[in-house]
């Protein structure tokens, strides 16, 4: 049976994501955790703030696990990110996938975050010291 | 019609649900678009904007019921 894990939640937990992804059918995972980074073009980040439009995100989400569970024919899942503010080095998102073999969870991996960061309709905000900055809104 | 605004566009138009009763004759995504623009500058000042009918992307050509949930996406940026 496969498994996903798809959520929007307030605190991500990055313990216990092999017990989320652990398979009897698979030989690999892969997963890839975005983090707050302290600096944006050399100004000091404070935090960023994540909100998100839930109903709708939880769906493109799960379209996403969708196509990459076909696509790479995965065995689990976990697709979780993070709303309200987040410090420096703080986890913001996590995604993982696990399959027989490795190539497929990376690239699915890959897949699962590029994709959840076109789509899915979640939004950030940079704090700095002096100003708040809404990313990619403006060219 | 009912319309939710999120990130920037609810800074725009300073609110996060907007009832907007000026668009008549089965309006489309595009009609919305448009109307938006011409009311708030600063929609024209953004990268994109799309709108979402009931949790899911729209065209420009989908018509807008009375009853749809209807949501304005600015450009995305999670992860």
């Amino acid at each position: 049976m496969k498994k996903l894990n798809i959520q929007i939640v307030d605190t991500i937990d990055t313990s216990n994501i092999y017990a989320k992804l652990s398979h009897a059918h698979s030989g690999g995972i892969c997963v890839f955790i975005g983090t707050v980074r302290e600096f944006t073009n050399n100004e000091e980040v404070i935090a960023l703030e994540f909100e998100t439009y839930k109903a709708m995100a939880l769906k493109e989400m799960q379209k996403i696990a969708d196509e990459a569970v076909k696509k790479w024919n995965l065995n689990s899942v976990v697709m979780e990110h993070a709303v309200g503010a987040k410090k420096v080095e703080e986890p913001v998102v996590i995604v993982g996938a696990s399959a027989a073999h490795r190539p497929e969870c990376f690239e699915a991996c890959r897949y699962l975050i590029d994709t959840l960061k076109e789509r899915v309709p979640i939004w950030k905000k940079e704090m700095f010291k002096n100003k708040e900055v809404w990313v990619s809104a403006h060219p | 019609m009912n319309v939710l605004f999120f990130g920037i566009t609810r800074d725009i138009v300073g609110t996060s649900e907007l009832l907007i009763s000026d668009l008549v004759n089965k309006p489309t995504v595009n009609d919305l678009k448009e109307y938006l623009k011409t009311r708030y500058s600063e929609f024209s000042k953004l990268t994109s904007f799309a709108v979402a009918v009931n949790n899911e992307y729209a065209k420009d050509n989908v018509p807008l019921e009375r009853n749809d949930e209807i949501a304005i996406i600015p450009p995305v940026s999670g992860g």
